[in-house]
């Protein structure tokens, strides 16, 4: 699907763009000023120039979310297979355990139950530093798992979304978690259960085309990139420069793909509220 | 007459041969002739009975391959094409609509890349937007309201990576029809008839049974688009192609393809009265199949079948 195009250097670290650990400068990825990154940490790690947000990591992105102390993680042991013995320049395994050795984590996706302002809710976040947060075997079935307690506890579900689109080293079992994950939003829809997406940057390929897509109310970050093709793949199929501002939350809010941009301090508040009309 | 492949260079070259000994004065090259079309047999049969994934890859994509229309024409009484979206336009890249089939109303909807160059334009390639996928909806819709079992024909390199596409909610469009077809109250079938391209073609592929064309391609992204991500170089895409184990029997093996339909020797576009003979056969078969369950069976069939696929580790250690 759409994938940005990594740079080969740059598979084992974070991607360029979050050069938020480094130093005591940093230059914004949207308005390309350097900024204090006590300041940027200070205002969870938002430009204070044009209000871009920063990428965060699933421990912070939970802390944001969820009442200090409330999360339960589920099923952190599920890891992936090699069910294609995939190879290119290095093998799936490898670039498997690299990840796991650098994240701590099994996988891209961490799900579990927490409290947002004294309610219970089911979390799924993406978790963009294992693999481009792209979706294989183990992410599929993790948010299935997590919509099937949901199922039985009757709680809402939220949907953290950073990531790349599909595994591409899963193969066709990749492309397969998108159909098995919107089966599993749809079974939480007919149950009537509320499905609430926050997409942040970026969002891409068959994540998008999927469960991204899918919530009740959709809501995204500001300046976050999101869409199906990549920024890259548009532009050597159409021959031209893309616009200004495409794909960012704004352009999707404008063209009636999103229901809202929430600013990171106010995200909480934000779903706590609207988990309540449901 | 009909184009030749790179790798098919070698039959060319004795079918080329054949023809101007056909069109010379009689005489004795009749014996020529005869001792030629046994060497093309042979040569036919040692290179079509081992294709790499690349080759197959080239086959599916053949310019001359049957395509949605061709078997829609052959195998279907009475096709109704339906147009439009009724919200932005009609996509071209789509076909669709009502059609009999053994005595009975169906659904049938597919990809169309066209054939000549005017009509590949026309239809974009087979790359649809999201008005194409809508429409595809509209009418999934219309045959569960009306109880009509649906056939989807797949065949596309992928969903149009475009300004208005993405503009459109090319991914929503998308999305929504993998959400709808997980629930679909009629039997669906999906033929991979073609090229399997991504999300593109899934967005058609939610079904209760997958079939597959012997030469068929099925993939997440293409051998191109895999190559110049993972390694960076062009020159890799044959090894891309294996490497995504996509070809029908890959994908049996991966137990995402239901069943393979095996193709004339040299592909579809060979023959293609005997290829939709054998469409039919699967395609009679696997309806009667579908039509004994009730609907709760099939939707549970169905459900059960997508809720388990992957491979994960660790599933036994933490059921709780
Ligand atoms: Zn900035």
């Amino acid at each position: 699907m759409a994938w940005f195009k990594k740079q080969k250097t740059t598979e084992p670290e974070p991607p360029k763009r979050s050069k938020i650990s480094e130093g005591m400068w940093l230059k914004c990825n949207h308005c390309r000023e350097i900024v204090y990154r006590k300041e940027v940490e200070r205002n969870n790690k938002v430009c204070p120039k044009c209000d871009y947000h920063f990428p965060i990591s699933v421990l912070e992105r939970i802390a944001l979310l969820v009442d200090l102390g409330t999360f339960k993680e589920w099923d952190v042991e599920l890891s992936p297979q090699d069910p294609l013995n995939f190879q290119d320049t290095k093998s799936y395994k490898e670039r498997v355990k690299t990840h796991q050795e650098k994240t701590g984590r099994k996988d891209a996706m961490v799900i579990g139950e927490g409290m947002m302002n004294g309610r219970r809710a089911v979390l799924c976040v993406f978790d963009f530093s294992f693999m481009g947060g792209s979706m294989g075997s183990v992410v599929g079935e993790k948010i299935c798992r997590a919509i099937d307690r949901a199922l039985e506890t009757r709680l809402p579900v939220i949907l953290v979304t950073t990531s790349g689109g599909a595994r591409m080293q899963e193969g066709i079992l990749s492309l397969m978690q998108m159909a098995k994950t919107s089966a599993a939003v749809a079974k939480l829809g007919e149950a009537k259960l509320p499905f609430i997406c926050l997409l942040a940057d970026p969002t891409f390929g068959g994540v998008t085309a999927s469960v991204a897509m899918l919530g009740d109310v959709i809501l995204a970050e500001p300046k976050a990139l999101i869409g199906f093709a990549g920024p890259r793949v548009i532009e050597q199929t159409i021959k031209q420069q893309l616009p200004d501002q495409f794909q960012r939350a704004e352009f999707l809010l404008e063209h009636g793909m999103i229901d809202m941009i929430v600013e990171r301090r106010q995200l909480k508040e934000t779903l706590s509220t609207l988990v309540a009309h449901f | 007459m009909h184009d030749y492949l790179e790798f098919e260079k070698p039959i060319r070259e004795i079918e080329e041969k054949i023809e101007k000994l056909a069109t010379a004065p009689a005489g004795k090259s009749q014996d020529e002739i005869r001792k030629l079309r046994i060497k093309l047999a042979q040569v036919e049969h040692t290179l079509y009975s081992k294709l790499t994934p690349w080759q197959r890859t080239q086959l599916a994509r053949h310019p001359q391959r049957p395509s949605t229309l061709d078997y829609i024409g052959y195998l279907f009484r009475d096709f109704l094409e339906l147009h439009g979206d009724r919200s932005f336009g009609d996509d071209r890249a789509i076909v669709g609509g009502f059609a009999t089939y053994n005595d009975r109303s169906i659904m049938v909807i597919g990809h169309q890349k066209g054939k000549t160059l005017k009509e590949r334009m026309q239809r974009n390639f087979g790359m649809p937007n999201p008005e194409g996928y809508r429409k595809a909806l509209r009418l999934m819709k219309m045959a569960e309201k009306f109880g009509r079992p649906i056939v989807t024909f797949i065949d596309t390199p992928g969903a149009y990576p475009g300004i208005g596409a993405e503009e459109r909610g090319q991914a929503e469009a998308i999305a929504r029809n993998l959400y709808v077809m997980s629930r679909l109250a009629v039997p669906i079938i999906s033929i991979v008839i073609g090229e399997g391209g991504s999300g593109g073609a899934l967005a058609l592929g939610v079904s209760d049974r997958v079939l597959m064309l012997e030469h068929g391609v099925y993939s997440v992204i293409s051998p191109e688009g895999c190559a110049a991500i993972l390694w960076d170089d062009p020159a890799k895409v044959p090894d891309a192609a294996s490497a995504l184990k996509m070809t029908a029997s890959d994908l049996v093996d991966l137990h995402i393809v239901d069943e393979v339909i095996p193709e004339p020797l040299g592909g579809a576009h060979r023959d293609l009265n005997a290829m939709t003979e054998r469409v039919a056969k699967s395609l009679s078969n696997q309806l009667a199949q579908l039509n004994d369950l009730s609907l709760p069976q099939l939707l549970a069939q169905r459900d059960q079948k997508y809720r388990s696929i992957g491979a994960v580790n660790g599933l036994a250690a933490t059921l709780q």
